[in-house]
Parts: structure tokens; sequence; C-alpha cells
């Protein structure tokens, strides 16, 4: 649960962002994160917040442990992909 | 039966080259240390699900043990605490809790056994679905709170930003930095380093972790969850052991600054203040448990309802529980596999105790990833096959 998730802010709406997590898009509070943040931006979500803004460099680096996470997720009972999934599902849904 | 290494074949490595080079040099480091073991803590039920998931400890030195600590806040909330939220939905409060907190046995139950006999208890995935939860009626809904510093910045947003009156919250949140010191105390557990939780620093800043390495002449490393961000992390903390220097090395620079976020850390700490009080399994943590401040005394479901605690004492407590070894494990002291229930009595659909239910806490993560993976060699690039994940 303290993975978090990374995704890509597609638009923003006072404290709310719309965000991108692998094609499925979400609703992520932006009370708590440490800098400004614009659509395009990529953010880390935890239980519906975000916490940080992924410097633009390390967008790739962060990636890459979800990607090999999630081409595995057919594997129901993996925990790690298990915590990804309930990170995503922590967002909120649109119309929320 | 166990889950066993199936499936480890197709787990690789990002770039196997490097990943071999730091194993090299781990164990070129610890060799060098001369003494047998050097022991390692690490904090955090993700650093553990990586180690394991990756088969991380195959590929570590003979003599170097990696042991997990305190790090899986559904396992270290204490059993009192689960009993306050078991014994509040028993007297028909509405909870709203994160789902592994439903399985956490209290005293007699948990959650779920509350539930099966009527109780009404919801799992949300943030703290923001149980204010909604609360806004669609007007009766009462405690959401039972747990969970670290990077959980905590979480609830401290909700309050601040004015649920209705009727959310009101039980505090069971933990603070990382101070249990640190008391396991660093504790003479069983000869700890020589610690590794720290990346996402818990992104918080905090890895400047929280001066004083404490000022304090107990301890390095720590702040590393990040990729099982290469694993290794470097090891392999800074091993050199620090080596030339016995007591530093903090920041390890995921990607993620974690020394001052962390601080805009977090406002919040945290407007809402929350730090007060003592005991971890499950590990002993009164001065400053460890966070609790709501006087000024949302109104929202704290401690004040507003006098919870019957004492009322569950009258049934028996559950069998095996006297066997379960949940506090040393998370102390450091023993392994999952010095259990006798681990894998036996205790398996994740019939726990005994709270590491086999969570999916950040130890026994739960080795039975999931094939017992004790120390025992199982692989190689470094995870076989000849060798395909590995693109960046």
């Amino acid at each position: 649960m303290c993975l978090g998730v990374p995704g890509k802010i597609i638009e923003i709406d006072g404290v709310i962002a719309t965000v991108d997590f692998w094609g499925v898009r979400k609703q992520v509070r932006l009370e708590v994160v440490d800098e400004p943040v614009q659509p395009g931006d990529y953010i880390l979500n935890h239980v519906g917040y975000a916490i940080r803004r992924i410097p633009p460099g390390e967008i790739q680096a962060t990636l890459a442990l979800y990607e090999e996470l999630l081409a595995h997720a057919e594997r129901e009972d993996d925990l790690m992909a298990a915590d990804v999934r309930g990170e995503i599902q922590g967002a909120g849904n649109d119309g929320r | 039966m166990m889950a066993g290494n199936r499936g480890f074949d197709e787990l690789k490595f990002r770039d196997p080259v490097r990943a071999r080079a730091l194993s090299d040099t781990l164990g070129r480091l610890t060799t060098a240390i001369g003494r047998s073991p050097v022991s390692i803590m690490h904090v955090c039920g993700s650093h553990e699900q990586a180690i394991a998931r990756f088969g991380l400890r195959a590929t570590l030195p003979r003599d170097l043990n990696v042991i997990m600590g305190p790090g899986c806040p559904v396992c270290i909330t204490d059993v009192p605490e689960v009993d306050e939220g078991v014994a509040l939905a028993r007297q028909g409060v509405r909870i709203a809790t994160y789902g592994d907190m439903v399985k956490v046995p209290g005293t007699v139950m948990s959650l779920a056994d509350a539930q099966a006999e009527g109780a009404r208890v919801d799992v949300v995935y943030s703290v923001s679905q149980a204010v909604e939860i609360a806004r669609q009626s007007d009766e009462p809904l405690v959401f039972f709170a747990t969970g670290f510093e990077t959980t905590a910045v979480a609830t401290a947003a909700a309050i601040l930003g004015g649920p209705p009156d009727n959310f009101l919250v039980l505090s069971a949140h933990k603070y990382i930095p101070p249990v640190m010191e008391i396991v660093a105390e504790m003479p069983a557990t000869r700890v020589e380093g610690f590794l720290a939780a990346g996402h818990a620093a992104t918080i905090t800043g890895w400047g929280v972790f001066e004083p404490f390495v000022a304090r107990h002449k301890l390095p720590v490393v702040v590393a990040g969850f990729e099982p290469l961000d694993i290794l470097a992390g090891l392999v800074k903390l091993v050199e620090l052991i080596g030339e016995r220097r007591a530093a903090v090395e920041n390890m995921y620079p990607r993620c974690v600054t020394k001052e962390g976020n601080r805009r977090a850390q406002e919040q945290l700490w407007k809402v929350f203040r730090p007060i003592g009080g005991r971890w499950r399994g590990i002993a009164h943590v001065p400053n460890g448990n966070l609790r709501l401040r006087d000024e949302w005394a109104h929202l704290d479901a401690r004040r507003r309802f006098d919870i019957d605690v004492a009322g569950l004492w009258d049934y028996a407590p559950r069998p095996l529980v006297h066997e379960c070894i949940c506090g040393d494990i998370m102390a450091g002291i023993k392994s999952p596999t010095d259990c006798a229930l681990f894998g036996k009595e205790c398996v994740p659909h019939s726990p005994v105790g709270a590491c086999m239910v969570s999916s950040e806490g130890t026994c739960k993560i080795w039975h999931q990833y094939g017992g004790h993976p120390d025992l199982a060699p692989r190689s470094v690039t995870g076989g000849e096959s060798g395909a590995v994940c693109a960046r």
C-alpha cells in the first residue's frame, strides 16, 4: 500500500485532477502534492491523493517497475500488482 | 500448499548487467567487513514484497542478513485499537476502513467477524470515499484510519477539506521515525543499518533521519522499490557499515528530497499530534502514534462515543493466538519459518496473526512468494532465457 502509483494528469478542476493510469482515467486530489502541477505532469498517487510531482527526467525510470508488475498482472495472487490495482481504485471515479 | 517459486522465471531485472555488477559489489563489500552476519533492517512492506517477488535474497551474499522490521502498517496496529473499531461496530456505528484492516484479529474478533454478525463495515480504498459515504446520510460514519505518515496525510487533507459533521475519525495512524529508535535499541535485533522506505520519506524528507543517525551511530539509506533500487541501496548501506560511517544517504532522489513534502507535513501536523503508544508486538513507542489535535475533537470518534472495549473481554480469546510470533517477526528477531503455525494452521484465508493478513505482512509475503526465499537458488539474470523487460 505504500507503493503508490504514477499517473499522467489529463486535466485539472480546482483541487481534483483527472489522471490517466495505463488507460484508466481516475480522479486524484491535489491538496497535498508538493509542487504546482499542470496537465501533462506525472504524479505519484497514494490512496487517492497526489503526494509528489514526478520530475520530468525521472518519469521513465519511475514507470518501469509498474510496467513490469502490470505486464504480469494476470497472476491474480500477485501482491504487488494487487497493491498497484488497489492504488488505482483509491482514485475516485468520474462524477465524484 | 505453498505458492512456491511459480512465476519467478518470468520476473526479470530491467538491467541484468547492472544487477549482476551491484550484486558482485555487494558481495565484495560484505566480505570485506569480515563479520557474519551483517544485519540490515528495512521497515517497509513494499520493500519486502519486492525482495521476495524478485527473488532478491537469492542474489545476496550469504553473510548479509536483510530483515523486515515493523514496516507493515496493518500489522503493527495494536490489538486494543482493533478492539476499539470492533466495539464501535458492535455498538451499531457504521465503520469504513482500508481492506486489509477488516481481517485483522482483535482480542476476540476482527471487523469482518463483527460484520458477519450484522455490524456495518465498508471497505474503502481512500479516505475520500469514506467522506462520500458520510455525505449520503446523516448517521455517523467512523473512518478507522490506519497507516503510516504517507497515508495519514490523506486523512489530514480530508479533515482540512471540511467533511460533513457526521464524518468521524478513529485514528490508529503511526509515525515511522520513532519506531526505528526503539528497534535500534533492542539488544536481540543487532541491526547495523536501516534501509528507509522511499515513499514515507517522500513526505518526511531524508533529513528526518539525521537526529536518529547522530544518536544511534547507525547509517540510514533511503531506497526505492525497483529491484535495482533496492540492490543499490543495500550496496550503499554495506559500504557505510564497512567504513563505520554513520550517515544518511539518499539513493532515491527521483522521489525523495532532504526537506520532503512540506505542504503535506504542514497539513499532517495541523491535524495530528504524536503521542506514545503500543505497536503490536514491538513495545511502547514514544511519539509513534498519531492522534487528532484538540482542535478536531468534534471529529474524534474516541471523544464522540463511549467505546465499550471491555465488553469484548467477556468472550473467549481466539485459539492459537498465544502461539503466534508476529511480534518477534516485526521486531526482526524471528522469521516466519521459525513459527510452528506458518503455512499450517496460519494461512492467508485463515490467518492467526496480523502478519498473515496484510499484503504487506512478512508472513503473507513469504507464503505467497515461496516460503523462505533464501532457499531458492537462482541466477541474478533470472535464468538463461534472458528475456528482459524493456524500459
